[in-house]
């Protein structure tokens, strides 16, 4: 279970830039929810998800992932955690190691390292089967280097690896919005599937709002640093596109600007 | 020698993206150290390890300024560097030093040539060089492919990635930046006894060389496995010394000094580094026509 108390973040505090990216926000995310998050540009999504990450450290409040405090852990240390795919497509691997070396950072990720080799034939074997699932063909280029690799591969890679070791949560930052929209919906799938698959808890932010609804069991809006809405169960099955919007404005008395979610829709 | 530089500067320029200006410091630090050890009674295998863990510190020093201290990776290197300066005069306690045979001090060469005493002594240094290098290669190929070498490669490709994978970037830094200069200052060892002296001086351009044996290797050979890229390191050190051993004979002939060789030497790389840019000008040139 993922939890954050009264968390504050500032940027540029105390300048005339200041900006109150999220405000007192409190959200609980129990075990095994796939909760989508959207919101205007600015709207302090990403800002969420480093928080959680250990990227950004808060500058109140208190974040807690299974009862355990970790506010004011690194990312490095609350890594084992944490799953992650980037909007990005090469932040999320490394472009000039192979694809094995690759699924071996993460599959070490949380061990001490030492002076074993890092890749062994157990490993390999392993790899193989988990992009076997996939079904992209990566089981046979395994000493391929990821550069090679075209954007919709290597965020399936990303994926792959960021489900090792199955974290406490995985966290998206619209790891689909640098694709093309087949390549997108082909990823959204195996995210969908890997997610129910091995039952994670997953936080998706994503523009697309057909997405947010069709995907996962939980909605979140955002804007200016707050969650204005938070949809589950019925009401969320119930809920269009433009009733989300319109329910938008009506809380905050003006339009969801957001031009790639409409164009979108 | 020089390509166990090279291979020094392998490491933080190309597996780490950290450049790394220590080592005009730490070649001359790995040399002073050795003949300081000679001095004072211990053989060369000794010195040579003294000379090796002498380099690892100051590049943690260097590792240490950028990871804690949050001093560009430049600066870091620029500030130990100049550092080392002093103390390698204080390590030395004057600008040069002779380790002449004559002296009583036994190189690791002076010990081969007395183990193999009808081996002609240019062969002798030549394929105890050679098998040196190859073994130190294999070496470094296995540490890198290690777990701790994986992360230190990924460090240099993705930092955001190595963090969200749960590794600490910064003691990966400070692990790869160690082991580059103990390689540099060990090399500095090995040319103090090839030479036969020690001279303070003796590190000014070694980045430059580093580097550059780097890049010739890079264009004689293609190929992105860890293998062939230390391998790339080991041809470009030897081709790029065998280059200027060329332009200096020949540059004699028509006025050139042994003191132009640093300018060559930073030509060369500027040369190459500028080729690609300037390929896609002319290209562009072309098309607009």
């Amino acid at each position: 279970m993922l939890q954050l108390e009264n968390v504050n973040k500032y940027f540029f505090r105390y300048t005339q830039d200041e900006q109150w990216a999220v405000r007192n926000l409190n959200l609980r995310i129990l075990e095994g929810q796939f909760v989508t998050v959207v919101g205007s540009n600015g709207a302090g999504k990403t800002t969420l998800l480093n928080l959680i990450s250990g990227n950004y450290a808060p500058d109140s409040g208190k974040i807690t992932i299974n009862g355990e405090d970790v506010t004011n852990l690194p990312a490095y240390r609350r890594a084992s955690y944490i799953g992650r795919v980037f909007q990005n497509t090469f932040q999320g691997t490394a472009p000039s190691l192979t694809i094995e070396e690759n699924l071996a950072l993460a599959y070490l990720k949380g061990k001490r390292k030492g002076f074993r080799p890092a890749i062994n034939e157990e490993m390999r074997k392993f790899f193989q089967e988990k992009l076997a699932d996939v079904g992209l063909g990566l089981e046979k280029r395994l000493r391929e280097r990821v550069g090679l690799l075209s954007g919709g591969q290597r965020q399936a890679l990303a994926l792959v690896m960021a489900t090792f070791g199955h974290p406490k949560i995985l966290l998206l930052d619209e790891h689909t919005a640098n694709l093309d929209p087949k390549t997108g919906e082909k990823i959204m799938e195996l995210t969908n599937k890997l997610i129910y698959d091995s039952n994670l808890t997953a936080l998706m932010v994503t523009h697309n709002l057909q997405d947010a609804l069709k995907f996962g069991d939980r909605t979140l809006m955002m804007d200016e640093g707050e969650v204005v809405l938070d949809l589950a169960g019925e009401e969320r099955k119930k809920m269009t596109i433009e009733e989300l919007l319109e329910r938008f404005s009506e809380l905050r008395h003006k339009k969801f600007t957001e031009d790639r979610a409409l164009l979108s829709s | 020698m020089f390509g166990i530089l090279a291979l020094g500067v392998f490491i933080t320029f190309r597996c780490l993206d950290f450049p790394d200006l220590t080592v005009d410091g730490s070649y001359p630090l790995g040399a002073a150290v050795f003949a300081v050890m000679m001095y004072h009674g211990f053989g060369a295998g000794w010195g040579m390890v003294a000379a090796f863990l002498a380099g690892a510190l100051a590049g943690a020093f260097t590792g240490f300024l950028h990871t804690f201290s949050r001093i560009p990776a430049l600066l870091s290197g620029i500030l130990t560097m100049t550092c080392l300066y002093s103390i390698n005069l204080r390590i030395m306690g004057r600008p040069n030093i002779s380790l002449s045979e004559n002296l009583g001090h036994r190189t690791i060469f002076i010990i081969l040539r007395d183990h193999f005493p009808g081996v002609p002594e240019t062969y002798l240094r030549l394929a105890f060089l050679l098998v040196l290098i190859l073994g130190i290669k294999l070496l470094l190929d296995f540490f890198l492919q290690t777990e701790i070498g994986l992360s230190i490669r990924a460090t240099g490709n993705n930092p955001t990635l190595v963090e969200s994978q749960g590794i600490n970037p910064d003691s990966m830094k400070l692990i790869g930046v160690s082991v580059s200069n103990a390689l540099v200052a060990f090399a500095g060892a090995m040319f103090a006894q090839h030479q036969g002296f020690v001279d303070v001086n003796m590190g000014i351009g070694m980045v430059v060389s580093g580097l550059a044996s780097v890049i010739v290797g890079e264009v004689l050979m293609r190929g992105k496995t860890i293998f062939v890229m230390t391998l790339q390191v080991i041809a470009g050190s030897v081709v790029y010394r065998l280059a200027t051993a060329v332009a200096l004979n020949w540059g004699y002939n028509i006025g050139f000094k042994p003191y132009d060789l640093k300018l060559f030497t930073g030509l060369i790389v500027i040369i190459i580094l500028s080729y690609p840019v300037l390929q896609e000008k002319l290209s562009r040139r072309v098309k607009v026509r």
